[in-house]
């Protein structure tokens, strides 16, 4: 599998390790009185499909940045890839 | 812990009248047939049509779903009973795993159960009247650093108290029973290992066979091409599937379907504490009698066992990202080799015959679930991880256990969905909640 790092172009995906579910970008709010459920959602459950998925994945033999990789689980493929950091602030700047 | 009770799971079965033209395999059956062309073999098992309703209906025909078949019919009586299965028997994961059967778990919320399945599997053969070729050859786990073998032997002394057994070996007798092994010269020299003699293999497509076959003479229905769309869900309550072949009304759903167990649960808007990861096998072809029993590597992960008709059979890491494609990634294979040859040079002149990938379902907490869901009616089995294989007769057991009395099993009672929220979670490996790496 190649990974098309938006900076360093295609990379074997020997270079990189995986995180997990992207949502994972967006942590619960710790103040929020149902923190205890939000954080136990978070941290546990997983959407999991079939099909397009985003996900972290981490350079860590290459620039060590984070990206979020949006791929197919049922073929494999890989559909766009982008920095995490671009991601998280647009995920700030869409909630504010 | 708990002792298993292998008395009262491992007994008599409680009778019930064979239908259809089922017939009793034994040698002399062998005999008979073989003189007269092996013309008059029965089919192995019904292909019915679904009936509008039944009391139970499994989703998943796998060794796990038609496990729970057979053991409700035969144990608790209960033979309105439908295993609903998409594509055909033993062709899911029974028939995609590397075969090895042992209860080597270190936890009081694991070691029963798997200790039991163990003797359900010692058993086996006379209780389905079905060859499958259970061989119990041992388990050796090999250790490369003191805190390994602290470790494996605080594991030893649990299995033993569970009644599996099980022996620390020094390197002087691990040279001995398998001198194939580098003890020395890899980078991560042995030092002893953990051995299990009750562990061993089995011929995985007759366990699905053999359980449908039990299942069916009972008069369960097994209906194979029978895809589930849906739920029927009716005030909040699980009243049945929606399927391919039309809707099936049942007191009782139970979903078995390890490896696609959140598309499943999906449909009934229930998200799980699963993640689907691909995890690959290896064989490579036949070669003369070499490796007596199973290895594991300590350091890597690898194990590896010889088939009956020869060939190695192996595999290591699951893909750590997450698929539900059957295939891994080719970076896993050559990790999976390399790990091999490092324990086992000898391995280099071997040659790959094949190899194939399965989906298995990766919990939070590396070990598996058999409970009851926020919705009456709807029952769930799935979270084996790569281990499921093993647990194929006391999963069905467990599961039987509770959709026929409601509460669970002694030993599978831990095995619930809700011990993430609550924080009673069974980590072998204390990694936390990274699915990848259990």
């Amino acid at each position: 599998m190649m990974i098309d790092h938006p900076v360093l172009g295609p990379r074997d995906v020997r270079e990189f390790t995986v995180l997990g579910d992207a949502s994972l970008i967006d942590r619960p709010d710790p103040t929020s009185p149902d923190a205890a459920k939000l954080f136990h959602d978070y941290v546990h459950l997983r959407d999991n499909p079939a099909g397009i998925k985003r996900e972290l994945w981490f350079h860590e033999g290459g620039d060590r940045s984070w990206l979020v990789v949006t791929r197919d689980t049922l073929s494999h493929r890989v559909l766009s890839v982008a920095l995490a950091r671009d991601v998280a602030r647009r995920n700030r700047e869409t909630q504010a | 812990m708990a002792q298993t009770d292998a008395s009262s799971a491992t007994g008599a079965l409680t009778s019930k009248e064979h239908v259809g033209d089922h017939m009793r395999y034994s040698a002399w059956e062998i005999f008979k047939q073989g003189l007269t062309g092996n013309k008059s073999w029965p089919r192995m098992w019904r292909d019915p049509e679904p009936k509008s309703g039944y009391d139970i209906v499994i989703v998943g025909g796998g060794g796990h779903g038609l496990s729970t078949a057979h053991h409700l019919a035969h144990r608790h009586g209960l033979t309105n009973v439908a295993v609903v299965e998409k594509g055909w028997i033993g062709g899911g994961n029974v028939g995609r795993n590397t075969t090895m059967i042992r209860s080597n778990y270190l936890l009081a919320g694991n070691q029963p159960f798997y200790e039991l399945s163990l003797q359900l599997w010692e058993n086996l053969e006379q209780e389905i009247n079905y060859n499958a070729m259970v061989s119990q050859r041992g388990i050796l786990n090999l250790a490369h650093t003191d805190a390994q073998r602290d470790a494996y032997i605080r594991r030893g002394n649990s299995m033993r108290l569970s009644g599996a057994g099980g022996e620390w070996w020094d390197r002087k007798q691990i040279a001995k029973h398998l001198p194939m092994i580098d003890l020395d010269t890899s980078r991560f020299p042995v030092i002893g290992g953990l051995w299990q003699p009750r562990a061993g293999t089995v011929r995985h497509d007759a366990v699905a066979w053999g359980y449908a076959r039990s299942a069916d003479s009972a008069g369960v229905d097994i209906l194979q091409n029978t895809e589930v769309t849906g739920f029927i869900i009716e005030g909040g309550k699980c009243c049945g599937v929606m399927t391919s072949k039309g809707p099936i009304r049942a007191e009782k759903v139970a979903v078995c379907v390890a490896g696609s167990s959140s598309r499943v649960m999906n449909m009934a808007d229930i998200r799980l504490p699963i993640e689907s990861h691909a995890l690959q096998a290896f064989v490579t072809e036949g070669v003369k009698p070499f490796l007596p029993c199973i290895v594991t590597y300590g350091t890597g992960h690898f194990y590896i066992c010889q088939s009956d008709k020869g060939g190695l059979v192996f595999g290591g890491d699951i893909e750590a990202f997450s698929t539900y494609a059957q295939r891994g990634d080719l970076s896993t294979a050559e990790h999976v080799m390399e790990v091999g040859l490092a324990m086992m040079p000898a391995l280099a002149r071997a040659r790959v015959l094949r190899n194939w990938g399965g989906l298995v379902d990766m919990s939070m907490d590396g070990s598996p679930i058999i409970d009851r869901t926020e919705m009456e009616g709807l029952y769930f089995n799935g979270g084996w991880c790569y281990g499921g294989f093993k647990a194929t007769p006391a999963s069905g057991y467990c599961y039987a256990h509770l959709l026929a009395t409601d509460t669970s099993h002694d030993v599978a009672s831990a095995m619930t969905l809700d011990r993430f929220a609550t924080g009673a979670v069974i980590d072998e490996n204390g990694r936390g909640a990274t699915p990848n790496l259990h």
